[in-house]
């Protein structure tokens, strides 16, 4: 089975696109051939800084025929309907077509369709030039004299050549012959640009590639890589030295290269006073190359690992001296901006912080580091932390953003506050904060432990999604421009692995009042909508908040107009930020393998604001229903909540007052006796336990239950002939869902 | 290039490199324009390329501008930086197909062999707000120094370029320091020479670069510059409109350099720290309208491809 080989000769492409550029035009071209019925047995794509290579292996020479039946008119139909099936079929006269007939319908015309399949090379001359013309590059260009006209072709960066061949491996393949805007295929590749830039005649993949290596050409990226990371490691090894790894680095140093050499330089040892992290940021940064430590100390070397595109005829001196001269230069610059940085102690940067605005509606960072400092010092005694460690920590946690070196690597902001913070001789704990308040960055980065850390880090989080909710900018569907996902990941990861209990609602309702000022009452009418959705949820409870009259306290007091309903408007973007925690949580505890039921279980309880609550609730939840008990209390109360349902329905009332003790003792069953004792005791029990967070409690409590329960169904009947007495067993019923409902919604639970 | 004396090799002066690019350019068919009498901040800016660029007619130039970057100033203590500098400047349209080599070659004209020499192009798209301007390309590494600019131009003022041109920029100081192996601007020999005979770039520029400086952050008047601005941004707008004349437009250059001035005196300003952030982006943006105008109308003049 013959095979194909398409090479795309171009400009050099961005390191970043290659990988992606190889997949997609092997995606385009399979998909397109299998679209029009030609299969394949394997299909590979490679990428260097000047090419996109694709082979697809087994293809057949041509198409499969198709034969097809048409049905046409019956026999002596008239003659605009013959002509229409001739001219349909693609017959010429009657004589083409057969005669059959149905006992139904009589005789009829039958055309026999023969489409023989088409040759490969027609077929792929055609969906070419269109694959190309329409290549999804993230970013296209034009270029050339073609470019004077519209409609031109795009292309990453100049396509200079197109090589298409197609055959058996036992005969001479052809090429496939098509032609975009005025380039046209043919078997010629070019070679490496320095070393080997003659033309070079290809046949087929096999002998691409080794006709590639002979031209200083590696095609495959993966096998670059290798190369790159084996003479790095070997070049280190023999200088009794250890690569700092890089797979980003690595993954754009083979993109940058068709042949790598890699090429060890040195630079001055009074660099090595820079921050190690500096040192590699900026080497990384602008030269691309690799640094180096000692293995026995874990510190940087002196030394980097260059990657270059040339087999120099020297040796490679002068490439080495001409890296090693811009190396020091970038080091020279970063050595200055890390002793001018320390010029200047972190809070007396602070008033440059007005002249970054953080977000048109939201102020400047200086106004945002003046939140977050009150907001810290607040947290500070819930998580454990000094206030005025807190504080400090949040006031100096931006200043940095402000020296000269985060303003070169904008990358290294966080920890450079921290070295200047520990230079200047703040707490270890202020530094370690300006450093980890921007943490946790994603579901698998390091969570502070610090409590001063954690204090500053929820207030940063805190802030920036009490702002945007504020300004009504909350993330939609994929759009999330603003991480607050992320940051409400953070805040969930922050109180739950620190075992941090946070009334969140008090918690964000107050940063709400500061930005009452910007809301006008018009506005009022479209919170209302908001309001509503809210007090019909299970977040509705809420609403009568201790934080509500604080809130309305606040606006009184700044004299504002319409206190109570700015109080209402901003109370109630609180509770939606709550219900988005919520969802965040339910996201997280489902990657971690909760039961998403559990968790809606516990969530529509009244008054859920309290994350690390929630979660140890569900916990216990849990581990209650793998239990004998709680798995027959669940049958019990679902059928409890059956009964229930089935006969408020039918007497269309609800029984949802307390059961009648007396009656239970004048007329009772010795089994509802029992029952209504244990429940009033299990409720009291489990409601007291919930109240000291002992969920375990709560559930060994209402284990108590599941006795009386069972032996009640076993024993009594519901619906007794004493209307009284139903009525009264039906409130027994109902108080076997309340009591449950001191630990759950039981109605969520599945399975 | 044997015949050449010692001291216009471009490996040992400056002003031998800038000739050698010259001539070389010239080679390829480009006019050898003079740096245009105005300040800017780039030779992006130079009506040669800013203007020249729009349009369909075919364009060949080559030029040293002096580039303006009021805020790069260090008071000529910092080796590397400098408020004034030159760039020189291709530009070719519609660009050959094989400017890549073209540009390897003068690279060879001036004296860096590329069998000793990594010779890169790393992705850099190349974009100017103020002059509403953008293009692919990359920068243009010798071991691992950024020695030239190299851009395909897709749009300046807010139009298609069509065709599309490629510009070279040229590095000077940046370079020769490497050809020279120098550590500081200032150590370059600007004539060659040696001994008595010899001319330094300390000797041409030092004293300026201590000036401007001084004048670029701290004594730069800057009432008179928001005054001057208000006055170029108007006079711009007033003669783009007295140059209307149905489908063609008659004065266009003079509007550009009141564009040019704008830019020059924003830059001054900017670097005086005089001009908020948030104020900034309207300053950017108002100079690109001047551009832009300027750019509809040369669409409307011979040069902008109005048959004569």
């Amino acid at each position: 089975m013959p095979d194909l080989l398409l090479e795309l000769f171009s400009e050099e492409i961005p390191a970043r696109m290659q990988r992606r550029a190889a997949e997609d035009l092997k995606k385009l071209v399979t998909d397109a051939l299998v679209e029009r019925g030609f299969l394949y047995e394997g299909a590979q794509a490679f990428a260097t800084p000047r090419r996109l290579a694709l082979t697809i292996m087994g293809l057949p020479v041509k198409g499969q025929d198709v034969r097809e039946e048409r049905k046409g008119p019956r026999v002596g139909s008239p003659d605009a309907a013959i002509q229409g099936f001739l001219k349909g079929a693609g017959l010429t006269s009657l004589d083409q077509a057969k005669i059959e007939s149905d006992p139904k319908k009589g005789e009829f015309y039958v055309a026999l369709i023969e489409k023989p399949g088409r040759a490969t090379t027609d077929v792929l001359a055609e969906i070419l030039p269109q694959i190309i013309k329409t290549f999804p590059w993230p970013k296209s260009m034009r270029w050339g004299a073609a470019s004077a006209e519209a409609g031109s072709l795009r292309w990453v960066r100049p396509l200079q050549s197109i090589l298409c061949t197609f055959g058996p491996e036992t005969e001479d393949p052809e090429v496939v012959r098509f032609e975009v805007d005025g380039i046209a295929s043919g078997d010629v590749t070019y070679g490496h640009r320095f070393m080997a830039p003659g033309p070079i005649r290809v046949k087929r993949f096999d002998d691409y590639v080794p006709a590639l290596e002979r031209a200083k050409v590696v095609l495959d990226a993966d096998r670059r890589k290798d190369m790159i990371l084996h003479d790095a490691k070997d070049l280190a090894f023999a200088q009794g030295l250890e690569l700092v790894e890089d797979e980003g680095l690595l993954e754009e140093v083979a993109g940058l290269v068709e042949w790598p050499v890699v090429l060890m330089g040195s630079f001055d040892e009074a660099f090595l006073d820079i921050p190690p992290e500096v040192i590699r940021t900026t080497i990384r940064a602008n030269q691309k190359c690799f640094v180096l430590r000692d293995p026995k100390t874990g510190k940087l070397a002196n030394k980097f690992l260059l990657t270059s595109n040339l087999v120099a005829s020297d040796g490679g001196k002068t490439i080495v001296s001409g890296n090693e001269r811009v190396v020091r230069a970038r080091l020279s610059d970063a050595k200055f901006f890390w002793e001018t940085d320390q010029k200047v102690k972190l809070e007396d940067r602070l008033d440059k912080l007005k002249n970054i605005v953080f977000h048109e509606k939201l102020g400047t960072q200086f106004e945002r580091v003046e939140r977050i400092a009150a907001l810290a010092k607040e947290l500070a005694p819930i998580v454990g932390a000094d206030p005025a460690l807190a504080e400090r920590a949040a006031r100096l946690a931006k200043a940095d953003l402000v020296t000269e070196m985060v303003g070169e690597f904008p990358e290294l902001q966080g920890l450079m506050g921290r070295y200047y913070a520990t230079l200047q001789g703040e707490n270890a704990s202020v530094a370690a904060a300006i450093e980890e308040h921007y943490k946790p960055l994603g579901p698998s980065d390091r969570v502070p432990t610090d409590p001063v850390s954690v204090a500053v880090a929820l207030a940063d989080k805190i802030d920036t999604l009490v702002g945007f909710w504020a300004i009504d900018e909350k993330p939609t569907g994929s759009k999330d421009p603003y991480a607050l996902r992320r940051a409400a990941l953070g805040v969930i990861r922050l109180v739950l692995e620190n075992n941090i209990k946070l009334p969140l609602i008090s918690l964000l309702a107050k940063p709400f009042a500061r930005d009452a000022k910007d809301v006008l009452f018009e506005e009022f009418l479209q919170v209302k909508k908001l309001v509503e959705s809210i007090e019909g949820s299970a977040l509705g409870s809420l609403v009568s908040h201790p934080a509500l009259p604080d809130l309305e306290a606040i606006f009184r007091q700044r004299q504002l107009k319409n206190a109570e309903e700015l109080a209402r408007i901003m109370y109630m973007r609180a509770l939606d930020l709550l219900s988005f925690f919520a969802d965040r949580l339910k996201v997280y505890l489902r990657d971690q393998g909760a039961r998403h039921d559990l968790i809606d279980a516990v969530f529509a309880l009244e008054g859920q604001d309290d994350l690390l609550m929630a979660v140890r609730r569900v916990e216990a939840l849990g581990r209650f229903l793998d239990t004998e008990d709680g798995a027959n209390l669940l049958a019990g109360y679902r059928r409890a909540a059956n009964i229930l349902r089935i006969e408020e329905k039918k007497d269309g009332r609800a029984y949802d007052e307390a059961p009648d003790l007396e009656i239970v003792n004048a007329q009772g069953q010795i089994e509802e006796k029992a029952l209504a004792v244990i429940l009033h005791g299990a409720k009291d029990e489990a409601q007291k336990a919930i109240e000291s967070e002992d969920f375990e409690g709560a559930m060994r409590a209402l284990s108590r239950l599941r006795q009386p329960v069972d032996a009640f169904f076993d024993k009594v009947t519901v619906n007794a002939d004493d209307p009284a007495l139903r009525a009264n067993r039906l409130r027994l019923l109902n108080s076997i869902r309340e009591a449950t409902r001191t630990v759950a919604d039981f109605s969520r639970i599945e399975g | 290039m044997t015949s050449e004396p010692a001291h216009m090799n471009p490996a040992r002066s400056f002003q031998g490199l800038i000739l050698t690019l010259q001539r070389y350019w010239a080679e390829q068919g480009c006019v050898i324009l003079q740096p245009y009498d105005m300040e800017v901040g780039a030779g992006t800016s130079h009506p040669a390329t800013a203007l020249r660029a729009l349009g369909p007619k075919p364009w060949r130039a080559a030029y040293v501008q002096p580039s303006r970057r009021p805020k790069d100033g260090r008071y000529g203590e910092n080796p590397n930086r400098l408020q004034h500098y030159y760039q020189f400047q291709v530009i070719l349209k519609p660009n050959p197909p094989n400017l890549q080599d073209l540009y390897i070659k003068s690279l060879q004209a001036i004296g860096i062999d590329t069998s000793v020499h990594d010779i890169r192009f790393v992705e850099d798209d190349w974009e100017n707000p103020t002059l509403g301007a953008w293009g692919l390309g990359w920068e243009c590494w010798c071991d691992g120094m950024e020695v030239s600019q190299f851009t395909y131009f897709q749009q300046v003022a807010g139009i298609e370029c069509a065709p599309v041109a490629g510009e070279l920029t040229y590095g000077l100081e940046r370079l020769a320091m490497y050809l020279q192996g120098v550590e500081s601007i200032y150590d370059l020999n600007f004539n060659g020479l040696e001994g008595d005979q010899k001319v330094t770039y300390r000797e041409v520029f030092l004293q300026a670069e201590q000036e401007y400086s001084r004048h670029n952050f701290e004594h730069s008047d800057t009432d008179m510059l928001f005054r001057l601005f208000r006055d170029a941004e108007a006079a711009s707008q007033k003669y783009l409109a007295a140059g209307e004349a149905g489908e063609r437009h008659l004065m266009v250059l003079p509007a550009y350099d009141q564009a040019l001035k704008a830019g020059h005196l924003f830059n001054l300003l900017d670097a005086r720290g005089v001009i908020s952030v948030t104020e900034r982006q309207s300053y950017i943006l108002r100079i690109r309208e001047l551009v832009k105008a300027c750019g509809v109308a040369w669409l409307k003049t011979e040069g902008g491809g109005m048959a004569a």
